[in-house]
């Protein structure tokens, strides 16, 4: 029992610790794409050492809203990460408390909170961004909901470690055409939620065209340094969904083993930097699109999501 | 091959196949749609040699060899030749209904599709049949749709391929001993139909200045002009 609870406070750790290092290779990979050098790895942890060893200013028009925002965008990511399996194969102490649609929920709560601050503060480009932001996130919406209840049929739960359990099971169910659809439509999801260049631009400055980057335009010090982790800490998240329940469960620390979960981590982040080369491959080879196609981008996703419910539900 | 691997590799290509036909609906570029075709080609090729190689069935393989060699390679290749090279460049293709909404109603066709199915897989005797019987069904729907909407000469064809695909598709899982002379038949079929619209849509781009159907509702007199 101590010992879940001690893996868990180190999943959220290594969440915490891993997601700007994330971040920095998905930036350097980019740049060097692009045949440039680009910024250290470690880029992202000296911008949040710098952020947080500022001051901050806040407009005299915001309200508590305005100031309670960074705290609960950095921290609902972190909730999500006590639930998910990042290191292990079973579930540990918190993971009873909320099940993949309960971890949407949490993480829908930091997007709320993150529109209202954008309101909040009476800068004219928040309100903008914010109403981008969210018609984003509703197009979302139905695609995670048709892919939950996809995943829910197969494994006939929506818990992650059962979930997991059930696709490697055999490479009939890994090869089935349900499960292969559904990670198509899960990776476009990860495009649309964490700003990827067909939906947003994440290295844009021009605030006419920003979607995701304009909720932090207002803040500055340790507010915009929270922000900008808890981005990070999202993007890691998901893609620890993707990775550890959808696509390749493997390598994760099957006992309580100490040297076992800590020989997890290393592998857990080398399957991340596999998936950070596709999406960078992504990133790199398409163009942004314009903002009304999105919805196109979205509905191509949420039909994927379909077709493999309906594969599912009358094929087998 | 084993039977279970089969199934689920043929279900995977089904898969595929169904989003290509959806790719189609909703694809703007004319090469975007070329390339949706060629890939939907293979793909049933692929299906055919799947179910052939099993219980060996040389009609299909054989009919997978034709697809391959007429579908992705020859029928490109006289698109290509008959019409010039602007068509193809061409970014954007004018939809009369959006993609999104054009992608919802083909999803409601796709629903319908599975329903219409599923009556007759009762009869269908091969495990096949219930991958195949409601993806091509429902290919043939889309590209019926697709030509409805679309308003340019060359996705039209493209369309009406797709349509003859779907039938194949659904045609190889439910008469896997069709005798081998009318598959060849219908193989040609679809090259002289690539080859007449092709020549068609060529002239009417010399005469028009463009491809776009919609807009060739009135005629001109040559003098006039």
């Amino acid at each position: 029992m101590t010992a879940k609870i001690l893996y868990n406070i180190l999943q959220v750790l290594v969440v915490m610790a891993f997601a700007p290092f994330m971040a920095g290779i998905n930036a350097r990979l980019k740049e060097i794409v692009q045949s440039k050098r680009g910024p250290s790895i470690f880029q992202p942890y000296r911008d949040l050492w710098k952020l947080f060893h500022k001051d901050e200013v806040v407009s005299e028009r915001a309200s508590w809203i305005f100031r309670v925002t960074p705290y609960v965008v950095f921290i609902a990511p972190l909730f999500v990460a006590m639930l998910i399996p990042v290191l292990t194969s079973y579930p540990l102490f918190f993971a009873f408390m909320g099940d993949m649609l309960g971890g949407g929920f949490i993480l829908a709560i930091a997007g709320f909170f993150a529109t209202l601050a954008a309101v909040d503060a009476g800068n004219p480009y928040g309100p903008m961004g914010a109403s981008r932001t969210r018609m984003v996130s509703f197009l979302v919406e139905p695609v995670f909901m048709v892919v939950f209840f996809t995943v829910s049929f197969v494994a006939g739960s929506t818990i992650p470690y059962i979930v997991q359990q059930q696709w490697v099971i055999s490479p009939a169910s890994f090869f089935a055409p349900s499960h292969i659809l559904i990670m198509l439509a899960f990776l476009m999801i990860i495009i649309a939620e964490t700003g990827r260049i067909p939906v947003d631009n994440p290295s844009g400055h021009f605030e006419l065209a920003m979607i995701d980057e304009s909720k932090g335009l207002e803040y500055s010090g340790t507010g915009a340094a929270l922000m900008k982790w808890g981005g990070e800490i999202k993007a890691f998240v998901l893609m620890c969904i993707f990775l550890n329940v959808l696509v390749a469960p493997w390598g994760l620390a099957g006992t309580g083993n100490v040297g076992a979960v800590f020989l997890a981590i290393p592998l857990v982040l080398m399957k991340m930097l596999g998936l950070i080369i596709v999406l960078v491959t992504i990133e790199s080879s398409l163009a942004k699109l314009r903002l009304f196609r999105i919805s196109e981008f979205l509905g191509a996703a949420f039909v994927t999501g379909v077709v493999a419910m309906i594969a599912r539900l009358f094929a087998l | 091959m084993p039977h279970a691997l089969g199934s689920s590799l043929n279900a995977l290509v089904g898969g595929l196949f169904l989003l290509t036909s959806f790719a189609m609906v909703a694809t703007r570029q004319v090469r975007g749609c070329l390339r949706m075709f060629i890939y939907q080609s293979i793909l049933l090729a692929s299906s055919a040699f799947i179910i052939g190689v099993h219980p060996v069935y040389w009609h299909l393989i054989a009919v997978g060899m034709i697809n391959l060699l007429t579908k992705p390679i020859l029928i490109p290749w006289i698109l290509r030749r008959a019409m010039p090279g602007r068509i193809f460049t061409r970014r954007e293709v004018s939809l009369t209904i959006n993609a999104t909404t054009s992608l919802l109603i083909a999803l409601g066709l796709t629903v319908l599709s599975y329903f219409i199915a599923r009556p007759l897989l009762v009869t269908a005797h091969t495990n096949f049949a219930t991958v195949n019987l409601p993806i091509g069904i429902a290919g043939l729907l889309l590209g019926g749709y697709t030509l409805a909407v679309r308003r340019e000469a060359v996705p039209q064809l493209l369309a009406l391929l797709t349509m003859e695909n779907s039938a194949f598709y659904a045609g190889i899982a439910i008469a896997p001993n069709l005798p081998i002379i009318s598959e060849l038949a219908v193989a040609f079929d679809a090259l002289v139909l690539a080859f007449v619209v092709g020549l068609l849509t060529k002239l009417i781009h010399e005469r028009t200045g463009h491809t776009e159907v919609a807009r060739l509702t009135d005629l001109k007199e040559e003098a006039k002009q």
